[in-house]
C-alpha cells in the first residue's frame, strides 16, 4: 500500500522547508557542539517513521486528540516496545520518502505498510512478515455486469488502485492499465461518482475506508498476498534480529492477534505469518529498470505535461485580455467583476481549485439535481484549473502591458480619426505584445512545472511518472536527471522562442 | 463651395480644470487657407485651446464650430460620428511626433486611410508615396520611426495627417523638441502646405516664423484672449502690457 500526499507531490513546498530545516540543524550542530551530546545520552529511544496522513488503519491522528497517533501499527509499536523493553518514539514521515529516510538516517525502522519487493529487499534490511495483506475488490453496490476481475477485463471496465503497490502489479500482470492514485481515498470517491468501475487494494483500506460505506460493496473474497514488514538499515542487522524475536514473541503469545482482531483485520491469511519466508518474496522475478524501459514512460509523461501546459496557457491567455480589458476599459461593474476575478483566482492555491473542480463540482450537480453532469475528467478539470487560474495573472499582465504604451499613441490615433476598438487592435496591442511577451514567456514556463500538481486529480504527468518509477526502482539520481533533462528540453526552447519574438515584434523601437 | 464650411469658428469656449480656469470666454475665427499663430506664456492655455478644436478635449462653457459640424460644451463635445468628421477635416501634429514605432513611415501614413476611411491599400500606398515625396521623405519609405531624425520623424507626422485630405492642419509646438537646423525643414514644409491654400493653426515659439507666415497672431496669456491681429501690429507694436511682457521675454 502507499499513501502519497500532497506532501511530497507539491513537493517544492516541502523540499524547501526540508531543505530549511536541515540547512538550521547543520548550522545548530556546527554552533553548538553540545547538540550532539545531548542527542546520544537519548539513543536509547528507538525512533520509528510514518506518515499519519490518511493513514488509517494503518497509522493516522487520532481524531479525539490530534496531537498522538493511533493504528494498529501504533499498537504494534507498543508491544514491541515491551518487548525490546525500550522506549519507542514516533516521527511523521512522507510515505513517498520513507527508504530515501531510512537510508540517509533520518530515523532507525520504518513500519508503515511496506509491502516486502524485491527492490526494497535490495536496500534495506526487512523484518519477519507482521501481517500477510490480501487485496479486495471493491464495486459499486448496484454493481452487477461481472462478478470477478477476469469478467472486468473482458468489459474494458476501469480499476482502480494506489500507485506503486502490489495490486498495481497484480492489474497491470493481468492485462489492466489502472487509475492510478497517490492515497486512499480518493479511488473510492472516484468508484462513487462512477469514473471508474471497481477499486482493488489492500484489505486493511477496504476495511476501513470502503466497508462503511453503503454505496460500495466487497466483491468476492480476497485475492493476491504479501507480506508488510519493518525496514531497517542493512548495517543495524542487531537490532532487526531483535526485531524479529519480539515479532516472533508477539505471534507466540497472541498479541499480535488480538491487535489485529481489534482493528477488524484478522482474518485466515494471518496463520501464514508463523511460517512466513521472505526469500521467497524476494526470489520473485527481478524487474530491472533499464533506460530503455522507463525512458518511453518518462516521454509519455512529458507529453502529458505539454499538453496541458499549452492548453492550461491557451485558456489563460484568452480569458485573460478580456478580463485587462474590462479592468481597464469597462463600466464600473465591469471593472468590479473584474478586479474580483483576478483577486480571487490570485488568492486561492491552484491545489484547492482543482480539487473543488473534480470532487466539489459533481456533488454540487448531485446534489442540486441538475439535468447536466460536471463530472470534469482529470486532464479537463486540469486544463480548467490552470486557466482559470492563470488567466488572472496573464490579465494583470495585459494590463500592464497596454498600460506602458503612452497616452499620446491613443491621441495620435484618435486624432486621425481612429475609434478606440480600432486603435487598440492596430495600435496599441501591437506594441503592448512586446511588453507583455516576456512576462507572459515565464509564466507559462513557471505553469510548464506547477503542472506536477495534477496528480493529485489522477493525472499522470512527468513529475509524477518520476516518482513512481524511481520509487520502483530507486533510480533516484538517474531518472531524476533524466526527468529534469526532458523538463529543459521543452523549457529552453520556450525561452529562445520568446526572445525571437519579441525581437521580431519589436523592431521600429 | 461656400467658404464657411471650411472655416473654424470659436464662441465663448471657457474650460476648468478643477478650481483652476484654463480658458476663458475664448472667442475667434479662421477663415480657409488662413494661418494663424497662437503665442503666450506657458501655462496659458494654448495647447488645451488646440485640443478643444478637434476634440481632443472637452470644454465647460461656449461652442466650437468646424465646418458645419458642432462640438460642444460637456463631457462628450459630439458622437464619435461627428468627431470623426471633424478629425478628418482638421488633421493634427504633435511637439512629440507620437508616430506609431512598430510601423515604417509609409504604414504610418496609410493606417487611418485604409482602416477609417477604408481606401483600397494600393491607393493609400499611392498617395503616402506623394505626400512623402511632398515632405523630403521618399527616400525613407520603410525606414522604422526610430531610425529617422527628429525633423525626419515630425515629417511624417505631416504627411500622416495630410493623407486624411483635411483642409486644415493643428500644429501643436511642432518645432519644439527639435535643432534649429532640423526646425528649418518642418517650418518649410509648412510654408509649402500655406502656399497651397492649407488652414494651419499653430501654437508655436518661432516668433520669426510668425511674423514671416501668418495672416494673424492671437496672444493667449491666462486663458484669454488678449490680443489678435496681423503680427506686424500684435508683434510690433502691441497694445496689451501683457503681449509686451511675453514679447520681451522671449526675445531676450
Amino acid at each position: 500500500m502507499g499513501y502519497d500526499r500532497w506532501g511530497s507531490q507539491h513537493g517544492h513546498l516541502l523540499k524547501a522547508t526540508v531543505a530549511v530545516i536541515v540547512a538550521g540543524i547543520f548550522v545548530f550542530c556546527l554552533v553548538s557542539p553540545r547538540g550532539q551530546a545531548e542527542e546520544t545520552s537519548s539513543q536509547s529511544s528507538l525512533r520509528w517513521a510514518a506518515d499519519a496522513e490518511g493513514g488509517a488503519p494503518y497509522t493516522f491522528q487520532d481524531p479525539n486528540d490530534p496531537q498522538r497517533v493511533i493504528g494498529f501499527e501504533v499498537d504494534l509499536a507498543e508491544a514491541l516496545s515491551r518487548k525490546l523493553n525500550r522506549p519507542i518514539e514516533w516521527v511523521q514521515y512522507d510515505y513517498m520518502s520513507l527508504v530515501a529516510g531510512l537510508q540517509r538516517g533520518d530515523f532507525d525502522f520504518a513500519m508503515n505498510g511496506l509491502e516486502v519487493t524485491p527492490d526494497r529487499a535490495k536496500v534495506v534490511r526487512f523484518s519477519r512478515p507482521y501481517y500477510v495483506y490480501t487485496l479486495q475488490l471493491v464495486v459499486r453496490v448496484e454493481e452487477s455486469r461481472f462478478a470477478n476481475l477476469e469478467e472486468l477485463l473482458a468489459l474494458g471496465g476501469t480499476v482502480g488502485t494506489l500507485e506503486e503497490t502490489a495490486a498495481q502489479r497484480l492489474l497491470e500482470g493481468m492485462g489492466f492499465q489502472p487509475k492510478l492514485y497517490g492515497n486512499q481515498t480518493e479511488p473510492y470517491l472516484d468508484l462513487e461518482l462512477g469514473r471508474i468501475d471497481a477499486v482493488l487494494m489492500d484489505l486493511p483500506i477496504a476495511v476501513y475506508f470502503a466497508r462503511p460505506n453503503r454505496k460500495l460493496k466487497f466483491l468476492g473474497e480476497p485475492i493476491g498476498q504479501g507480506y508488510y514488514a519493518i525496514a531497517f538499515r542493512p548495517e543495524d542487522e542487531e537490532l532487526a534480529a531483535a526485531v524479529d524475536r519480539a515479532l516472533a514473541g508477539l505471534l507466540a503469545d497472541g498479541q499480535l492477534k488480538a491487535i489485529y482482531e481489534k482493528w477488524g483485520l484478522w482474518n485466515a491469511a494471518q496463520e501464514k505469518l508463523t511460517q512466513a519466508d521472505i526469500s521467497d518474496v524476494i526470489a520473485e522475478s527481478r524487474q530491472k529498470w533499464t533506460f530503455a524501459r522507463y525512458f518511453p514512460l518518462l516521454l509519455r509523461g512529458a507529453w502529458v505535461t505539454t499538453y496541458l501546459s499549452v492548453l492550461s496557457m491557451l485558456l489563460a491567455i484568452i480569458l485573460g485580455l478580456p478580463i485587462a480589458l474590462a479592468r481597464l476599459f469597462g463600466s464600473f461593474p465591469l471593472r468590479w467583476a473584474a478586479v474580483a476575478y483576478v483577486e480571487f483566482f490570485r488568492g486561492i492555491p491552484i491545489l484547492l481549485l482543482l480539487f473543488f473542480l473534480y470532487y466539489g463540482l459533481p456533488t454540487i450537480a448531485d446534489a442540486y439535481g441538475l439535468p447536466f453532469s460536471l463530472r470534469l475528467s482529470p486532464i479537463t478539470a486540469a486544463i480548467v484549473g490552470f486557466g482559470l487560474n492563470y488567466a488572472a495573472y496573464e490579465a494583470e499582465i495585459y494590463r500592464a502591458g497596454i498600460r506602458s504604451i503612452p497616452a499620446g499613441q491613443w491621441e495620435a490615433a484618435a486624432s486621425l480619426g481612429m475609434g478606440r476598438i480600432l486603435t487598440f487592435r492596430r495600435i496599441i496591442l501591437p506594441q503592448a505584445i512586446r511588453v507583455i511577451l516576456p512576462p507572459m514567456t515565464n509564466d507559462f514556463i513557471a505553469l510548464f512545472k506547477d503542472t506536477s500538481i495534477v496528480s493529485i486529480v489522477a493525472v499522470v504527468e512527468l513529475t509524477k511518472q518520476y516518482q513512481i518509477l524511481a520509487k520502483s526502482s530507486l533510480k533516484y539520481l538517474e531518472i531524476g536527471l533524466a526527468t529534469a533533462l526532458l523538463y529543459l528540453i521543452l523549457s529552453v526552447p520556450l525561452g529562445a522562442l520568446s526572445r525571437h519574438l519579441e525581437h521580431r515584434w519589436g523592431k521600429g523601437q | 463651395m461656400n467658404k464657411d464650411e471650411f472655416g473654424i469658428e470659436v464662441k465663448g469656449v471657457c474650460k476648468r480644470f478643477g478650481q483652476r480656469t484654463v480658458l476663458h470666454e475664448v472667442s475667434f475665427r479662421v477663415d480657409r487657407g488662413e494661418t494663424v499663430a497662437i503665442i503666450g506664456p506657458s501655462g496659458a492655455g494654448k495647447s488645451t485651446l488646440l485640443r478643444c478644436l478637434n476634440g481632443l478635449c472637452s470644454f465647460d462653457g461656449g461652442v466650437i464650430r468646424v465646418g458645419s459640424y458642432d462640438l460642444r460644451a460637456g463631457r462628450r463635445p459630439a458622437p464619435f460620428a461627428v468627431l470623426r468628421q471633424i478629425r478628418q477635416r482638421l488633421g493634427m501634429v504633435f511637439q512629440d511626433f507620437q508616430l506609431f514605432p512598430h510601423l515604417t513611415a509609409l504604414q504610418n501614413v496609410i493606417e487611418a486611410p485604409v482602416h477609417v476611411l477604408g481606401l483600397a491599400r494600393r491607393d493609400a500606398e499611392r498617395r503616402a508615396r506623394a505626400l512623402l515625396d511632398r515632405v523630403g521623405l521618399g527616400d525613407h519609405m520603410a525606414a522604422y520611426p526610430r531610425e529617422l531624425s527628429g525633423g525626419q520623424k515630425q515629417r511624417v507626422a505631416i504627411a500622416r495627417a495630410l493623407a486624411m485630405d483635411p483642409f486644415g492642419l493643428l500644429c501643436d509646438e511642432i518645432t519644439s523638441a527639435l535643432d534649429p537646423e532640423l526646425k528649418a525643414e518642418v517650418l518649410a514644409v509648412l510654408e509649402d502646405l500655406r502656399r497651397d491654400g492649407m488652414t494651419l493653426i499653430l501654437v508655436t515659439h518661432e516668433m520669426a516664423f510668425a511674423r514671416r507666415a501668418a495672416d494673424r497672431v492671437i496672444v493667449l496669456a491666462d486663458g484669454e484672449i488678449v490680443e489678435d491681429g496681423p503680427p506686424s501690429r500684435v508683434l510690433g507694436t502691441p497694445e496689451h502690457p501683457r503681449t509686451s511682457r511675453f514679447l520681451e521675454q522671449v526675445l531676450l
